[in-house]
């Protein structure tokens, strides 16, 4: 089992490189092209119905470096959004009428610029959700975050994949069960995920390992109790997402033999009513470049968004984004499996 | 090497309905509809099936339950004691068979 503390791209892995990465899917016996059974219920070419979230992706950065993550992220990447940047999303923003701006990383709190976009895109009356991975509420440099998150009335969507520290810490690192509990307590004193409080605190589940997530009700049934009656926690909704064949993910399946069966077991999971309701297309996910993309997997694997769209926010046009042809690949499998995946959780 | 079970045998599971369509059709009807969620759980029967599958030493069931309670949210504490469960009552029933061993025993003996 590799040590992943540092990240593919400081570790010189083949992996690094987003075509090794497709290729690899791409030759995985057992796994048609995800083309196919999209052409069989209608879906391919798959395009965009509209943009309802504008997800920005504020960086590589983060204090963490889980097994999974898909963004390669990790305290040594140092890939990060400028302000000259950030200001460009908001005057596409403004632009528009997108209702949700979806800020993510790495820990996108880490970026310098992270309180003025929240500020900024919340002055042009949209909603904001930060993706956090809770452990950065307790660093020195962040005490202030979670006052500062319930001032602007931000929706925190936080990442939790098991109600128990065993398995969270063998995704998450050691000692990162026991933290997030510690920022989960401190985010439900200043009242997120208290009932009636309006500060909304979501759980992410994602399987510990080469399988599908469960049903996403049961698996927040479980959450619920088990969080409340061991640790007094409390939340407003679970979130299953389904780890993406690429990256950090892609690598444990590799080492651990389990590529071939892991893709197997989403294509053969295909569900249409999922692929009908894919994130990709509502969202427009934003790169820390600047670089346009149909989703944040797309933006990891260096697929920017494609049909004559524009390929870069100095070029942003809400019209020729809304209806652009989605980009699509192997790893999209991921998000049609079961019940379906996506940043929102379930789909089906 | 041979052996009398092949684990790619498990996605072929479906053959068996060619030779008795209508029979397989009633088997997977009921199939399904006993692990649907019910007065018990999807994980909770999952959980049991998993220790019958133990009791019953089917190694294509063990895969298949082993994958199906992880992704009903269940962890290997849970499935541990499960199979612990499957062994308790393997092993009680071979003891309390012993009751009739005793009972010929005292029979047969002075």
């Amino acid at each position: 089992m590799s040590e992943t503390k540092l990240s593919l791209k400081a570790r010189g892995s083949v992996l690094t490189s987003e075509n090794e990465q497709l290729r690899i899917l791409s030759e995985i016996k057992g796994c048609p092209p995800f083309e196919a059974p999209m052409g069989r219920i209608g879906l391919d070419p798959l395009y965009a119905t509209g943009i309802s979230i504008f997800q920005m992706n504020l960086g590589k950065l983060c204090n963490q470096a889980c097994r999974h993550c898909h963004v390669d992220a990790a305290p040594d990447r140092r890939e990060m959004m400028t302000r000259e940047t950030a200001e460009a999303c908001i005057d596409a923003l403004a632009q528009t009428d997108i209702p949700t701006v979806d800020i993510t990383g790495g820990a996108p709190e880490l970026n310098p610029h992270f309180r003025w976009v929240v500020a900024a895109a919340r002055a042009l009356g949209r909603h904001v959700i930060d993706r956090c991975n809770l452990s950065v509420l307790l660093l020195p440099s962040q005490a202030d975050l979670a006052a500062f998150l319930a001032d602007h009335q931000v929706e925190i969507i936080a990442s939790l994949p098991y109600y128990r520290p065993a398995q969270t810490d063998a995704q998450r690192g050691e000692g990162i069960f026991e933290k997030s509990i510690a920022a989960l307590r401190l985010l439900n004193q200043i009242g997120y995920g208290v009932e009636g409080s309006g500060l909304i605190l979501n759980l992410v589940h994602n399987p510990v390992g080469a399988f599908l997530p469960p049903k996403q009700e049961a698996i927040e049934a479980q959450f619920r109790k088990e969080l409340k009656l061991r640790y007094g926690v409390v939340f407003n909704r679970l979130y299953t997402i389904t780890n993406m064949p690429i990256s950090r993910f892609l690598e444990f399946l590799i080492e651990t033999g389990n590529v071939g069966g892991y893709m197997e077991r989403l294509a053969n999971a295909f569900n249409p009513a999922a692929a009908a309701g894919v994130m990709c297309r509502y969202t427009l996910s934003v790169g820390w470049d600047g670089t346009l993309y149909d989703c944040d997997f797309n933006q990891m694997l260096d697929l920017p968004v494609d049909g004559g769209a524009p390929r870069h926010l100095s070029d942003f046009d809400p019209a020729a984004l809304h209806h652009r042809r989605i980009v699509t690949g192997n790893h999209c499998y991921g998000c049609t499996a079961g019940a379906g995946s996506s940043c929102g959780g379930a789909l089906t | 090497m041979e052996t009398y079970y092949h684990p790619g045998d498990l996605g072929k599971f479906a053959e068996m309905g060619k030779g008795n369509k209508e029979l397989w059709e009633k088997f997977t009807s009921y199939y399904n509809a006993v692990f649907a969620e019910g007065a018990l759980t999807e994980r909770e029967k999952a959980l049991i099936a998993l220790a019958v599958s133990h009791a019953v030493q089917c190694p294509y069931c063990i895969d298949s339950y082993t994958q199906a309670c992880l992704e009903k949210g269940s962890n290997v504490e849970e499935m541990t004691e499960a199979v612990h469960v499957a062994c308790a009552i393997r092993g009680g029933a071979s003891l309390v068979h012993g009751v009739q061993m005793r009972n010929v025993a005292q029979k047969l003996s002075m």
